[in-house]
């Protein structure tokens, strides 16, 4: 299995080294020949950084070569519309930038695409409410990541059971150090041996997940996956931390939430709602952490490719040299970006774990 | 911008559900077992590491032992053996003088019937020389006073030599 994803990789990596370039380049050259001013330039260089970190309705691999993926469209009260990606076209028939539109093959809506997101109208010209739970790019993307982990995880639950008392042996020596990372370096100095048997399966998932989610955005030439820089998955797992946080709390954190002891009447009425509000701001920072630093590390990457090319149109001898300071920065940010991928997994793990023995710490004073 | 910062609503639907299934799922095929296995691996080799220095303690043990033992046993083979070589001069001692008085003894008895053995030859010999004596005495008294004018002789001369006073 592994051998034929590492196959895979390579295999796409080799057909599209050639084009990445080119693709680069064709879009600086889409930029250029569309904008009339300097400032629109360097507009358009920030639209191309955003549009390649945020999710999408498709896998661009290069140029025009894209790979479509489902559109689910639920419109309320109408029913469920299922159609590929590819089915969006713009006012002229093709797959430009700008809005594209497409029309629902089972209840006939009128589907607007933009940066935003899809907006449907029916025959009318009425704006219809839906709920669209298209598989994204991203989600694409945590599906292959958790099928990956699954049949990983599955196969070195198997090596332990088929070899029990002996060292661990091929995948399950590569995953041993980072179970034992989780359980040893977070779950027991944090919660201790005991209470973290509870959390462990929450901990050591968001850990895989996270580190796998960041990894598979750090392959190139596979559409740059942005998985844990999307807003929508990382809110999924800090709400989680929330909702566990929450459930679990005992009679102790609650109690110096709600009345801190020890603490004067009047300095109460100013700690409590900042408690109370501290107790939300825990996850969203969380969230936001995750979401910052994978985006940004993509988005310093894909500045300085697009650093190239703004020298480049201005002459070739800049381009060459800023390019090769560029690649070898670039080759630096991505070896960062390695540590980083495991980093932010371990500090959100850190602090998930931090916030449940918060929230399960005995009085002790 | 706008599309980065806002949660889709199906990214978090479909993130939910993925994130969650995989949760489950890991926990039954993965984590659970994996957990275990670790678990019990870790339990087994601290086991096997504390028998093994609970042996290498009774082998040190054992080896003190030995060596007491040993100890004891060489002490013990030495005292025997002066015991032995102490009985051993005794007896030699003891023989020595059992023999040595023994020796005396003889020596004494022998020389004790040497002493009445020579006693016994004097006396004999005291009676044999008096009866000698009495035999040549009378031979010679035979002989001498068979002529009148020598007993007459002898008569005077012995009186002539007993000094009366």
């Amino acid at each position: 299995m592994i051998r034929f994803i590492a196959r895979f990789i390579t295999v796409v990596m080799i057909i599209s080294a050639p084009n990445f370039a080119f693709s680069q380049n064709s879009e600086q050259n889409d930029e250029h020949t569309n904008s009339h001013a300097d400032n629109h330039k360097e507009e358009g260089v920030g639209n191309f950084i955003i549009h390649h970190i945020s999710d999408a309705n498709e896998i661009h691999l290069f140029g025009n070569v894209s790979i479509p993926l489902p559109i689910i469209i639920f419109v309320e009260g109408k029913g469920l519309d299922v159609f590929m990606s590819s089915a969006f076209h713009d006012a002229n028939g093709g797959h430009g930038h700008g809005p594209k539109h497409a029309r629902g093959p089972l209840t006939g809506s009128h589907y607007t695409k933009d940066e935003l997101g899809i907006t449907a109208k029916d025959e009318n010209g009425l704006d219809l409410a839906i709920w669209d739970i298209s598989i994204t790019k991203s989600v694409f993307g945590m599906f292959f990541v958790i099928l990956l982990m699954i049949l990983m995880l599955r196969s070195v639950a198997k090596n332990y059971a088929r070899r029990p008392g002996l060292a661990p042996k091929g995948i399950a020596s590569l995953m041993e150090p980072l179970i034992l990372f989780v359980r040893d370096g977070i779950a027991h100095p944090i919660l201790g041996k005991e209470k973290s048997k509870k959390f462990m399966s929450f901990l050591l998932t968001t850990f895989f997940f996270i580190v796998a989610c960041n990894l598979l955005g750090l392959i190139p030439f596979i559409g740059g996956f942005n998985i844990t820089g999307t807003v929508g998955v990382t809110i999924v797992l800090a709400g989680l931390v929330f909702v566990i946080t929450t459930i679990n709390g005992n009679k102790h954190y609650w109690g110096h939430i709600v009345s801190p002891p020890g603490v004067p009447f009047f300095v109460k009425l100013l700690l409590v709602p900042i408690e109370i509000f501290g107790i939300l701001l825990k996850p969203t920072v969380l969230m936001i952490r995750l979401t910052a630093n994978i985006s940004a590390g993509h988005i310093i990457i894909l500045s300085f490719v697009s650093l190239i090319f703004i020298f480049g149109k201005n002459s070739q001898a800049g381009g060459l040299g800023v390019g090769v300071f560029s690649t070898l920065f670039m080759i630096f940010m991505y070896l960062l970006e390695l540590l980083v991928a495991f980093l932010q997994a371990y500090v959100f793990t850190l602090l998930a774990a931090i916030y449940f023995s918060e929230a399960t710490q005995e009085p002790h004073h | 911008m706008d599309a980065l910062l806002t949660p889709a609503f199906g990214t978090v639907f479909w993130a939910s559900l993925a994130f969650l299934t995989v949760l489950f799922i890991l926990r039954k095929v993965a984590w659970g077992p994996i957990l275990k296995a670790l678990n019990d691996r870790e339990e087994s080799i601290t086991n096997s590491l504390r028998e093994a220095e609970k042996a290498r303690e009774e082998m040190a043990a054992l080896n003190s032992d030995n060596e007491r033992l040993l100890q004891e046993a060489r002490s013990k083979r030495d005292a025997m053996l002066k015991e032995s070589k102490e009985i051993a001069e005794r007896l030699v001692s003891d023989a020595k003088a059992n023999a040595r008085e023994a020796a005396a003894k003889e020596v004494e008895s022998a020389r004790s019937a040497i002493e009445t053995e020579r006693k016994a030859a004097i006396a004999e010999l005291k009676a044999e020389v008096a009866k000698l004596s009495v035999d040549i005495a009378e031979r010679l008294l035979k002989e001498e006073l068979a002529d009148t004018g020598k007993q007459k002789n002898l008569v005077d001369k012995l009186i002539s030599e007993s000094t009366l006073s």
